[in-house]
C-alpha cells in the first residue's frame, strides 16, 4: 500500500502521472506543495481535480469577465462558484438552474452517455436544496444522413428520455440541431430548473469539528474511473484506445430515491452541507466541502460502502458512480438522518468527519494514505495563460459577403420544413414527458419552456437556451451574443421578465490557440452583451476538446436564459387565432444572411453574422412583457433561423387555422421571408388592442408593421403575398424528416 | 370531430368528504399530479404509503403512474407484492373503486385485479401526445360522469402501454362491455384493438394507460376531459 509513510520514504519511485493526464510540471507542482511525492491515492485525486474539465485551468482567466462585468443584480442569491447560481424570483421562492455538457461520454456510449447527463445535472440542482422541476437538453448531432449519426440519436434521446421520464421531470424543451462539424463531437447538453424557498438554500461546505461525514445513496463501483480526466479533458483520436470504462451507468430509480429522500431531509434541518458526487466523485466531494469548510476533513475510506470489493483506494477516490450524494450531519441528528434514508432504502454510511485541523486526510486499513491541504486540490489547480490567435482563415472568410441566390420563395420555405434543422422535432420530443408534476404551462415546440412554481399565486419561470453555431463560427464575439439575444428575445416572447443566465461552452482543443481565441471572443461577447442587457451569468460550465484529430466543432456556446412570471396564466404563446386578429412584424428586417438558414440550404458559411443590437433587443422584450402583462397579444415568436417565412410556417401549422399576410413595401419576398436579422418578433394583436399596442410600439421608437390577417375563410392556408402554403402539407413536410431518418 | 370537454357534471350532487387515497411506491412519479386531481374534483387525497398495511378508511384508491422500483423488471411485477397492495387486493374485490393509470394499470393487471398485460409499445419508443379517446362504457365507477361514446383528449405518456390479452379474453371483454376507454386518432402504441382501458366484470376497478390527472387544467393540460374520472367517484349514485 502506498501510505503516506511510504511515499515519505520512495522519494523516486515512478508514478503514472502522464497516463492519469497530468503534465510534468503540474506533477512537479504537487511535489512541491506537499514537499514529497504524492502517494497513489493523492495523485489519483490530484489528477481528477486539476483536469481541464473540474479545474477549469484554461477557461479561468477568461471567466473572470463573468464575475468583474457583472451588472448589478439583486435577484442574484448565489452566484457563480457553487454548484449552480440561484437566483430570486419573488414571494420567497429562489430558481436555481445550470447547464453541463456531457458530450464524450455520449459518442463513446450515446444511452448511459446522455443519461448520466442528466442525472449529473439534476443532482446538481438538488445539492442546492432545491427541488427539480424540470429539464431541458440541448443536443448537436453530425449529418442526419450518416449511418453513424443514428446510432448517436437513437442512444442519445433514448437516454435523456429514459433517465428523465425515470426520474418524473417534465423535459420541458431544448435543441436539436444537426451539422456535419459534430460528426464524430456530438454535442450533449443538458440544463436542469430547480426551485426551493430562501431559506432552504444550502451550500457545499463541511462546518463544525465533530459533524459527520456520511455519503449517501448508490454504491461505489468501478465505472467512470477517470471520466473528467481522460475522457472528458482530452480529443478523440482514432487509434487510441477504446474508452468506453471511462463512461458511468445510470440508475434513474435510485436518483428518484435520492431526490425524495433528500428533500425530506433537507427540510427535517438535519443536513448541514450538501454535495452531489458527479465529475471526479469522492475526490471532488471530500475536497470541495473540505475547503469550503471552516477546518479539515478525515475520511475512513474503507467505510465507502462498494458494489466491486476489489476496489483500490485510487479507484474508490476517482470512481464517478452515479447516484451517490455526501452531507454533512451533527452527531444529534445521526439517528434521525439514517431513519429517512431506511425510510427511502436509501443506503448511507458515515465515512469520515470535520476535524478542526486544516487538512484532508484519508486513512486506507489504519494508514493514512491521503494527507493533503483541501483547497490545493480543489480550488488551487493549474491556471494556464494559453496563448490565443484568431484563425488566418476568418478574415478573408468574413470579407466574402453572403448573397444566396433568391430562389423561389415558396420552394425554399418547403425546402427549410423538409430540412433536419428546420422540421418538426416531435419524433424527438414525443419520447420525453412533459406533463408529469403537472406545472408544465408550455413546452417545446414554444420558444421557451414555462414553468409554474407556486400553484397558489402561478408565479413561475421561463426557459430558453440558444446558439447559432454558424454566426458563432463567422464571429464568435457577436455569435455569442446573438445567441444570448436570442434566448432573452425567447423568454420576452412567452411574457417572462428576463433575469439571468447561464452557459454552457462547447469548445475545440484549448491547446488550440484559434480555438483559445474563439472562446475568448465567446466569453467577452457574452460577458458585455449582459452587463448591456441587465441580467447576470449565474453559473456555467466549459466543455473543451470537443475536436477529433485537428477538426474542431463549430464554437457552440450554448446560452440559457431565465424569466420570471408573476402568473403563467398570462403566458403567450405561439398558436395565433382567432380569426381577424392581426399579424404584426416587430423590428427591421435587412437582407441579413451570413450564417442562415437558407445560406446553409445553399451550403454557404461566409460573410457576417447578422448585426447585433441590444438596446433593441431590450426594447422588444419590453414591448412583448408588456404586451402579455396588459393583455395585448394573443400569440408570439421570435424571429431566429428560417426568418419570418419559417417563423409564420410555424405559428400557422401550431395554431391550425391559416392567415393571410403580405410581404411590406420596399422589400423583396425572399430577403423578407430568409433574413436572419436579429431583435425581431412576430405578434398577434386581437383588432381592440391594436390602437393601443401601436401606440406602445410608437412610443417607445420600436418598428411594428402589420403584415397580416389571421383568416381561416382561405381554408386551412398560409399565404405570403403571391405564395400559398397547405397547412397540413407543411406539418406533414415537416414532421416526416426525423422519422424518416431514424424511425 | 368534435371533442367533449363536458365540465364536471353540474347536475349531480356530491357526496361529502369523499376520501381518496392515492399510493406512492418507490419510483411512483404523478401521485402529486393525482392528489391535484382529487382535490380539483372536490375530495380529499389521502397518501398511502407502499410499505404500509393500512388504507386509512379511504373510499377509494388511485395507483398513479410512474416507474414502481425501477420497473427494471415486468412493469408493476414487484409493486403488486407491495404490503399496500394486499390490503387493496382485498378491498377492491370487496368493491372498493380501485382506479389504476399507467403503471397503475400495469400493477392491476399483474395483480390479476384486470385480465392482460401492458407490453412494449409497437414502436418501441416512449411516447408522449395529447391522446384522442373514445368513452365506451360510462357506468363504471369511475366513468360515470361522463355519457357513453363522448370523444375526449388527454395525454397518454408511456413506454410500454400497448394492452394485450388472448384472443378469448379480448373477446369476453368486449362482449360483457368493459372495454371502457378506445383509442381515437391512431393507436399510440399498439394495443390490441384500440383498447386504452378497462374495467373488471363489476366495474369498481378500471385502469387505463392515458393520463386523466394531467388533463384538469387547460393552464398545465390539453383540455380538462380528465376531471371526469374524479368526479365520477364523488357522485351520489353509491360505490
Amino acid at each position: 500500500m502506498d501510505s503516506v509513510e511510504h511515499a515519505a520514504q520512495t522519494p523516486d519511485h515512478p508514478q503514472p502521472y502522464a497516463e492519469l493526464g497530468l503534465k510534468s510540471d503540474e506533477y512537479q507542482r504537487i511535489r512541491d506543495i506537499l514537499g514529497r511525492r504524492p502517494t497513489s491515492s493523492e495523485l489519483a485525486m490530484y489528477s481528477v481535480m486539476w483536469s481541464e474539465h473540474c479545474s477549469y485551468k484554461s477557461s479561468k482567466v477568461h471567466l473572470r469577465q463573468f464575475g468583474e462585468k457583472a451588472p448589478e443584480s439583486e435577484a442574484l442569491l448565489v452566484g457563480i462558484g457553487e454548484n449552480a447560481g440561484v437566483v430570486d424570483v419573488g414571494d420567497g421562492w429562489a430558481v436555481t438552474f445550470k447547464v453541463e455538457s456531457h458530450n464524450h461520454p455520449s459518442y463513446i456510449e450515446p444511452y448511459q452517455g446522455a443519461a448520466t447527463g442528466v442525472g449529473g445535472i439534476v443532482r446538481d440542482i438538488l445539492s442546492m436544496g432545491a427541488r427539480p422541476l424540470a429539464v431541458m437538453d440541448q443536443l448537436r448531432f453530425g449529418d442526419p444522413s450518416q449511418t453513424d449519426t443514428a446510432r448517436v440519436v437513437h442512444g442519445v434521446v433514448a437516454g435523456v428520455g429514459g433517465y428523465g421520464n425515470c426520474l418524473g421531470l417534465p423535459n420541458i424543451g431544448g435543441e436539436t440541431v444537426f451539422d456535419p462539424c459534430y460528426q464524430t463531437n456530438p454535442l450533449v447538453n443538458a440544463l436542469c430548473v430547480g426551485a426551493m424557498r430562501h431559506e432552504d438554500i444550502h451550500v457545499s461546505s463541511a462546518r463544525g469539528a465533530g459533524n459527520l461525514v456520511v455519503l449517501y445513496g448508490a454504491l461505489t463501483g468501478g465505472d467512470g474511473i477517470g471520466g473528467v480526466s481522460v475522457l472528458a479533458s482530452e480529443s478523440f483520436d482514432e487509434t487510441g484506445p477504446s474508452k468506453r470504462p471511462a463512461v458511468q451507468v445510470g440508475d434513474p430509480f435510485t436518483e428518484k430515491l435520492l431526490i425524495e429522500c433528500t428533500l425530506e431531509l433537507l427540510h427535517a434541518g438535519l443536513i448541514e452541507g450538501i454535495q452531489d458526487l458527479g465529475g471526479a466523485g469522492l475526490s471532488c466531494a471530500t475536497s470541495e466541502m473540505a475547503s469550503n469548510g471552516d477546518g479539515g476533513m478525515h475520511v475512513w475510506l474503507d467505510r465507502v460502502p462498494l458494489r466491486d470489493a476489489t476496489l483500490t483506494p485510487e479507484e474508490i477516490l476517482m470512481s464517478e458512480s452515479q447516484e451517490r450524494m455526501c452531507a454533512v450531519v451533527t452527531p444529534d441528528n445521526h439517528d434521525e438522518f439514517m431513519a429517512i434514508c431506511a425510510k427511502w432504502g436509501v443506503t448511507a454510511t458515515v465515512i469520515g468527519e470535520v476535524t478542526d485541523g486544516d487538512r484532508l486526510t484519508i486513512e486506507w486499513q489504519g494508514r493514512t494514505v491521503v494527507d493533503v491541504p483541501p483547497r490545493t486540490v480543489a480550488h488551487d489547480g493549474p491556471v494556464y495563460h494559453r496563448p490565443f490567435e484568431e484563425p488566418a482563415w476568418l478574415k478573408p472568410r468574413q470579407a466574402v459577403p453572403t448573397q444566396p441566390e433568391h430562389t423561389d420563395p415558396r420552394e425554399t420555405l418547403l425546402a427549410l420544413l423538409g430540412s433536419a434543422n428546420n422540421a418538426s422535432k416531435a419524433w424527438v420530443t414525443d419520447q420525453y414527458d412533459r406533463y408529469v408534476r403537472g406545472n408544465t404551462a408550455l413546452a417545446q415546440p414554444e420558444d421557451a419552456g414555462v414553468l409554474r412554481i407556486d400553484e397558489e399565486s402561478g408565479r413561475g419561470v421561463a426557459i430558453a437556451t440558444d446558439c447559432n453555431a454558424r454566426f458563432v463560427e463567422l464571429d464568435p464575439y457577436a455569435g455569442t451574443q446573438l445567441a444570448l439575444a436570442e434566448a432573452y428575445r425567447n423568454v420576452a416572447a412567452t411574457g417572462a421578465v428576463p433575469l439571468a443566465v447561464t452557459n454552457c461552452l462547447n469548445f475545440g482543443s484549448p491547446e488550440d490557440p484559434a480555438v483559445m481565441w474563439q472562446f475568448s471572443q465567446a466569453v467577452t461577447g457574452l460577458a458585455d452583451a449582459c452587463l448591456e442587457l441587465k441580467i447576470p451569468v449565474t453559473g456555467g460550465n466549459v466543455s473543451f476538446y470537443n475536436q477529433t484529430g485537428e477538426t474542431a466543432i463549430h464554437p457552440t456556446p450554448v446560452v440559457g436564459v431565465l424569466g420570471v412570471f408573476d402568473d403563467v396564466a398570462r403566458r403567450t404563446p405561439m398558436a395565433w387565432g382567432p380569426d381577424g386578429e392581426l399579424i404584426y412584424l416587430l423590428g427591421q428586417t435587412r437582407p441579413e444572411f451570413g450564417g442562415s438558414a437558407v445560406a446553409t440550404l445553399q451550403g454557404i458559411l461566409t460573410g457576417m453574422p447578422p448585426t447585433v443590437d441590444l438596446q433593441a433587443e431590450r426594447v422588444l422584450a419590453e414591448i412583448l412583457v408588456a404586451g402579455s402583462r396588459d393583455g395585448m397579444l394573443t400569440a408570439a415568436h421570435d424571429v431566429a433561423d428560417g426568418g419570418v417565412g419559417l417563423a409564420l410556417a410555424e405559428m400557422a401549422m401550431r395554431a391550425g387555422i391559416g392567415a393571410r399576410t403580405w410581404v411590406p413595401d420596399g422589400v423583396d419576398a425572399f430577403t423578407f421571408l430568409f433574413s436572419e436579422s436579429a431583435a425581431r418578433a412576430v405578434v398577434v394583436v386581437p383588432r381592440s388592442e391594436e390602437l393601443r399596442f401601436t401606440e406602445m410600439c410608437g412610443a417607445r421608437r420600436f418598428a411594428c408593421e402589420r403584415i397580416g390577417v389571421v383568416d381561416s375563410g382561405l381554408g386551412d392556408v398560409l399565404q405570403i403575398g403571391e405564395i400559398e402554403l397547405d397547412i397540413a402539407a407543411m406539418r406533414e413536410r415537416a414532421g416526416e424528416v426525423l422519422p424518416n431518418h431514424f424511425a | 370531430m368534435r371533442w367533449c370537454t363536458r365540465p364536471a357534471a353540474r347536475s349531480l350532487s356530491y357526496r361529502e368528504g369523499v376520501r381518496i387515497g392515492v399510493v406512492t411506491f418507490p419510483g411512483t412519479l404523478d401521485d402529486i399530479d393525482a392528489a391535484r386531481a382529487v382535490k380539483y374534483a372536490g375530495g380529499e387525497a389521502v397518501p398511502l404509503w407502499h410499505a404500509d398495511h393500512d388504507l386509512q378508511n379511504v373510499d377509494a384508491v388511485v395507483l398513479p403512474g410512474g416507474f414502481s422500483y425501477g420497473d427494471y423488471l415486468r412493469c408493476g411485477a414487484i409493486a403488486r407484492f407491495a404490503p399496500v397492495m394486499q390490503e387493496i387486493t382485498d378491498a377492491a374485490e370487496a368493491g372498493m373503486p380501485v382506479l389504476g393509470i399507467c403503471n397503475g394499470f400495469q400493477i392491476l393487471c399483474e395483480a390479476h385485479l384486470l385480465p392482460g398485460a401492458l407490453v412494449r409499445n409497437q414502436s418501441l419508443h416512449f411516447v408522449c401526445r395529447d391522446q384522442g379517446l373514445r368513452v365506451e362504457n360510462a357506468a363504471t365507477s369511475w366513468t360515470r360522469a361522463f355519457s357513453p361514446r363522448d370523444e375526449i383528449v388527454i395525454p397518454v405518456k408511456n413506454g410500454e402501454g400497448a394492452y394485450t390479452a388472448d384472443e378469448q379474453t379480448l373477446d369476453r371483454l368486449e362482449g360483457e362491455g368493459r372495454v371502457v376507454f378506445r383509442y381515437i386518432g391512431g393507436n399510440p402504441n399498439g394495443s390490441r384493438r384500440d383498447i386504452a382501458g378497462i374495467t373488471n366484470a363489476r366495474g369498481n376497478v378500471v385502469g387505463l394507460m392515458p393520463h386523466p390527472e394531467h388533463a384538469i387544467d387547460a393552464l398545465t393540460g390539453p383540455g380538462t376531459d380528465g376531471l371526469n374520472l374524479f368526479t365520477s367517484l364523488l357522485e351520489r349514485a353509491g360505490v
